[in-house]
């Protein structure tokens, strides 16, 4: 029973024993000495890049990748640029960070992926430190240069790059530093000596840890936890605080009476405490701090997760059996490996077009949620073009098959399934790029075998490019709309000239489309501004550009009775519409002899209640009485009442035994004021219903 | 909270909600203090979304027009774009960050309102300055609750786009829409339509449903049947002045006509729907030309009796349009070719007029309408029955195949699609449940047609209850300026 503990060692009141879970694979000579390293989370890949300085072309350092039980998946030499850090994507990328700024990418096979910049300042000031963090943005990266700037990109999928203050009085590289996530924004916090700044994207924060020991000079390292919650700081004097990494609460200080700088220091959680620990490492030492009082649940490592790890591993069988057994819903699981592995199938360069395609649509076929575009796009991405359409045909969504069409030069292609979208963004989209490829004859001619995508074209040149539009019409010989352009034009332009020009054309325009409608009045409307510009010359009255019915309206306001006269007969306007714009004209000047004679130049064609009305409207009953005689019997009771002549009204009412028009007048009676109206009037209903 | 959208029959504050939450989501990842620069013609829907608290409670501190020249200055973080995807907004945007004074380290972001656009994109890419926006984004914002029955995508220019232009863009963001709301409240498993925008619709979304492929909505059905309807299958409604409380004060706000020139009006307008002279010059139309009434009311009358009597007489026809040139300016020439386009105006050819036959079957004029105690939808307008009303009603019962001959007499394919259901969503309807029906009016809907149709869900034996979805409210008045031509912006 003795062995049982054997292999406990005591750790302050508890105590610890380690476990060899497996035995790792790889032979390392040297172990990690002269290593730049990095292990993904979760047990991923391990990278190892022995001897980084070594440059001499002569010897160039060795890249190595293990799994995690130390299984070698690939070995490179090294032909870049100096790396300072390297580090793994939450997608079991490598990320290689060089001094000079730039990012090297590669899977956990060694293919090298892609590569990006940290910014031009970069390329000059270099990289001093780098450090690779991963948020629920994605994967991100920081570094230091040699101004001691900060540069930030919070996820390198989507990179933005953001350059961050400048700290006050920073002369050095900060005695130790850490990404953290906070209120969903990526901030740095650092240390320099006893002071500690947070560095967010706009402003530089100096921060105290509450309590922190009085002894303490230097923060020297500090370890954020995992889910950023919760920061230790390790200082000169052998303390190790512990608390938020908001820097609002303290949860507990340690001193631990080791003044050396550790080599690492990480956040745990003890067995059965379930409360965070600080672990930290020294050569030969080791010493856990808790007294966390909170507990928290880590469940990063989802379902989905594990399934990428097997994807990224090429496990596809097995990660298909897990999502089957796991029941996850196709589109997440079992639609996603496969389009992993079609990915990875179209990359095999011995096996034929053909070949490839047909192994594909077999296995994927009508799988929900196969997103054919992208493994089309992998393929042409390999240089394999032929396959690449082969496989777009399969992509039930045309719009998607739409930019890797038009990458791939097939733009006639590209325009016909971008209609068949109904997107018409993405119409628009493959019309300006033709634009830009083809040339001009070629580009109508397509438009013009695609109605949709035309109209389109035409709207957008209505708004940005009228000449063009011009052309279209002209190449279609679209007369009416020639005409309308014309017309259009016309009112934008100032010069008379040039508008009755513009007006001429339209003209023309409208007798080739045979609309002779169009045509005549357009060629009235030029009439009419040679006349008013005329009147404008001899009179000096402001006229050009007034409709034919405000020209006359205007004459007639500043008594130019013959000019008005003569316009009236020579655009044939209807009697009845001149004898409602005269009476009205003459009123709104208040010339009332004026109308009075009118009134009497020969019957009226609008009847003569217009006359009364208009003169009431003007406040001028006395005239308006003068009409009411002339107005038909069918009118009168209206007139009377217009004039406000009650008994007048009542009289014709009752001549014309109209129930309605009695009623009408009894409505306005009073009933104390005109109470003999009221009662004849009654007695004209009644006798007036009875009949 | 917008508790006026949860009690109705569907609750549309779930759609409501689901556009605030994404919001929210937006404006937080744009961390810090933020103005927001407006593209004026959304402040109407986003108020309908989100009150200035939510934005404010986001570290909205600013809110600006965005207008040419340079973002005025605000002590803020981010400044962030709210637009349409309009090639003419780009320039402005970017005019605004070229001139943004390099020291004020202020960040851009952009949010498409209701999708991105690859051509603005480009368009900012050509003017130097799409480097420059931290975020670009899409805000997708195509049916907005607007009461507890009603969702409008409040788009102005959704009628003249279809109609004038053969611009579908406002179909695929209805198109979309639709997925939306389907993703939200269950397929809806039986899609009827009337017309060729109809056609595309529906089109559109059944192509999307394939698109979608595995991700079937799990979701029972709320909707049992979804009709989309051509605002050109019925032009005659928003031409005819509604008399319903909202759609008076619709027609009447600002307007101080007298009641004798309305009651005229009315007559007028009763006339043209009963078919009396419909095919001759009115003395009405006449004289409120010679009097120089306002142009709008002149096009809606003379429209209503081109419509009434499917198309003028070439005479009557060119008189009317002379008569307008010359009292409001040559100018016109485009409006009227643009009323033509659409079909509101045109010239009798020699089929003969459908309208009586339709009218009489569909029984759109009710002599004896009952307008205190309405026992039928013509109460709306006095004695008219909304076309597009009737042929929801007929739709309910006895279904469309008694109205097949009218059905071809009007523009556009009549059609029925369905849509399977994942099995276990089929409904067990209750005995004396009602049916739940979308009616999608594409290109507008006017409040009368609403009543109407609120009208027919009240109505105890209809069996058939009613939400209402459109482009956009309108009236005949702004309708018929959305179609206008204004070279020199006059009216």
């Amino acid at each position: 029973m003795a062995f049982v503990t054997a292999n406990w060692n005591p750790l302050g009141e508890a105590f610890y024993r380690k476990t060899e879970l497996y035995e790792m694979g790889w032979n390392l000579k040297d172990g990690l000495r002269d290593c730049l390293f990095a292990a993904a989370p979760y047990g991923g890949p391990i990278a190892l890049l022995k001897e980084p300085l070594r440059r001499s072309p002569s010897a160039r350092p060795l890249m190595e990748i293990y799994s995690s039980s130390g299984v070698s998946m690939a070995s490179f030499l090294w032909k870049s640029g100096v790396v300072k850090q390297l580090g793994w994507t939450v997608s079991d990328d490598l990320l290689c960070i060089q001094e000079d700024g730039t990012v090297l990418v590669y899977d956990m096979f060694g293919n090298f992926k892609k590569h990006f910049s940290m910014g031009s300042e970069v390329v000059q000031n270099q990289v001093l430190e780098a450090k690779v963090f991963h948020s629920p943005y994605g994967t991100g990266i920081a570094i230091v240069t040699g101004t001691f700037r900060f540069t930030l990109a919070t996820n390198i999928d989507d990179l933005k790059l953001r350059r961050l203050p400048e700290v006050p009085g920073l002369q050095g590289l900060p005695s130790c530093w850490a990404v953290l996530t906070q209120d969903r924004q990526s901030k740095v916090l650092l240390a320099s000596g006893a002071d500690l700044f947070i560095l967010d994207n706009t402003v530089c924060t100096a921060v105290a840890p509450p309590g922190l020991s009085p002894q303490a000079t230097s923060i020297v390292h500090m370890a954020v936890s995992f889910s950023y919650k919760y920061l230790a700081l390790f200082t000169d004097s052998g303390h190790v605080w512990m608390g938020t990494s908001n820097l609002r609460d303290k949860l507990s200080e340690v001193e631990t009476k080791i003044r050396a700088p550790p080599k690492q220091m990480a956040w745990c959680r003890r067995p059965k405490s379930q409360q965070p620990s600080v672990v930290i490492m020294w050569d030969q030492q080791l010493l856990v701090a808790g007294q966390c009082k909170e507990s928290i649940q880590f469940k990063q490592m989802t379902v989905q997760v594990l399934i990428d790890r097997l994807v990224y591993r090429k496990l596809y069988p097995l990660a298909i059996e897990i999502c089957r057994y796991l029941k996850t819903p196709e589109y997440q699981g079992v639609s996603r490996v496969l389009k992993h592995w079609a990915c990875c199938k179209v990359q095999q360069k011995e096996e034929a077009d053909d070949v490839i395609a047909r192994a594909i649509c077999v296995k994927l076929g009508e799988t929900a949620g196969i997103s054919y575009s992208e493994i089309a796009t992998k393929a042409y991405e390999c240089g394999r073009t032929e396959l690449a359409i082969k496989l777009l045909e399969f992509e039930p969504r045309s719009g998607e098959q739409v930019p890797l069409l038009l990458k791939m030069k097939r733009s006639q292609l590209a325009l016909s399934k971008a209609i068949e979208s109904g997107d018409t963004d993405l119409v628009y989209t493959v019309v300006s790029y033709l634009k830009n490829e083809m040339n001009r004859g070629d580009f109508f001619m397509t438009l013009r075998n695609q109605p949709v995508a035309l109209s389109l074209y035409r709207q957008f040149c209505k708004h940005q490019e009228q000449d063009t539009l011009k052309d279209l019409f002209n190449q279609d010989d679209d007369h009416q709309e020639l005409g309308n352009f014309y017309v259009r034009a016309s009112y934008k332009e100032r010069r008379l000239e040039a508008r009755i020009g513009l007006l001429q054309s339209a003209v023309d325009e409208y007798y080739k489309a045979k609309n002779e409608f169009s045509a005549k009045v357009t060629e009235e409307e030029m009439r009419l501004l040679r006349v008013q510009r005329k009147l404008e010359e001899e009179k000096g009255e402001h006229l050009v550009g007034f409709s034919l019915h405000d020209t006359l309206s205007s004459l007639l306001a500043v008594g130019l009775h013959k000019q008005a006269e003569q316009l009236y007969k020579d655009f044939r306007v209807p009697d009845k519409r001149y004898w409602w714009l005269k009476l009205t004209a003459l009123a709104e000047k208040e010339d009332w002899e004026e109308l009075e004679k009118f009134g009497k130049s020969k019957k009226s064609p609008i009847g003569y209640l217009p006359f009364v009305e208009v003169c009431v409207k003007h406040h001028n009953k006395y005239e308006a009485r003068k009409y009411v005689s002339k107005v038909t019997p069918e009118q009168k009771v209206k007139a009377h009442l217009a004039v406000g002549d009650l008994e007048g009204a009542a009289d014709a009412a009752i001549e014309r035994r109209s129930e309605a028009e009695i009623s009408t007048v009894l409505s306005r009676c009073s009933p104390t004021t005109d109470r003999a109206l009221v009662e004849r009037l009654n007695r004209a209903r009644a006798t007036a219903a009875k009949k | 909270m917008a508790a006026h959208l949860s009690y109705g029959r569907v609750n549309l504050n779930i759609l409501r909600e689901a556009a605030r939450k994404e919001l929210r989501e937006f404006l937080d990842k744009c961390a810090g203090t933020k103005a927001i620069v407006w593209d004026e013609y959304l402040t109407g829907p986003f108020g309908l979304i989100a009150q200035y608290s939510l934005l404010k409670e986001h570290e909205v501190d600013k809110m600006f027009t965005l207008k040419a020249g340079r973002v005025p200055p605000a002590d803020v973080k981010n400044i962030i774009f709210f637009v349409r995807p309009r090639l003419e907004l780009m320039d402005i945007i970017a005019e605004n960050v070229l001139s943004e004074d390099k020291q004020q380290l202020r960040e851009f972001h952009i949010l498409f309102v209701p999708r991105r656009s690859l051509l603005c994109e480009q368009r900012l890419k050509e003017q130097g300055v799409l480097g420059c926006f931290t975020n670009i984004d899409e805000y997708i914002l195509d049916l907005i609750p607007y009461d507890g029955d009603l969702l409008s995508m409040e788009s102005e220019t959704a009628f003249r786009e279809c109609y004038l232009e053969n611009d579908q863009t406002s179909l695929f963001h209805t198109a979309k829409g639709l997925m939306t709301l389907q993703a939200l409240y269950g397929t809806i498993p039986q899609i009827f339509g009337k017309g060729e925008c109809a056609r595309h619709v529906a089109n559109m979304m059944l192509r999307m449903k394939r698109e979608f492929g595995g991700s079937q909505s799990q979701i029972l059905p709320v909707f049992d049947t979804l009709l989309l309807l051509d605002r050109n299958v019925d032009l005659l409604t928003p031409l005819a002045t509604q008399l319903t409380y909202e759609g008076l004060i619709d027609e009447i706000y600002g307007i101080t006509n007298a009641s004798d020139v309305f009651f005229d009006n009315l007559t007028v307008e009763q006339e043209f729907m009963t078919g009396v002279d419909t095919d001759k010059v009115n003395t009405y139309i006449e004289d409120c030309i010679a009097q120089k009434d306002p142009l709008i009311k002149i096009l809606r009358l003379v429209c209503m009796q081109s419509v009434c009597n499917n198309g003028l007489k070439q005479k009557v026809l060119d008189h009317y349009k002379r008569e307008i040139l010359q009292t409001y300016g040559y100018e016109h020439i485009l409006t009227l070719t643009n009323l033509e386009k659409a079909g509101l105006l045109k010239p009798q050819t020699t089929t003969r007029n459908n309208y009586p036959t339709i009218r009489k079957t569909l029984k759109l004029w009710m002599e004896d309408a009952n307008e205190q105690n309405p026992n039928d939808i013509s109460y709306v307008y006095s004695g008219y029955a909304p076309l597009s009303v009737r042929l929801a009603q007929v739709l309910a019962r006895p279904g469309w195949r008694s109205i097949e001959e009218v059905l071809k007499m009007l523009p556009g394919p009549h059609f029925e699609e369905r849509q399977q259901l994942p099995t276990g969503l089929h409904k067990k309807r209750q005995q004396g449940e009602n049916r739940t029906t979308l009616v999608f009016f594409l290109g507008g809907v006017t409040y009368a047609e609403i009543a109407a149709l609120r009208f027919l869900s009240q109505m105890e034996d209809s069996g058939t209850e009613y939400i209402i979805a459109t482009t956009k409210l309108l009236n005949g008045t702004s309708w018929i300026r959305s179609l206008m031509d204004r070279p020199d912006n006059q009216s």
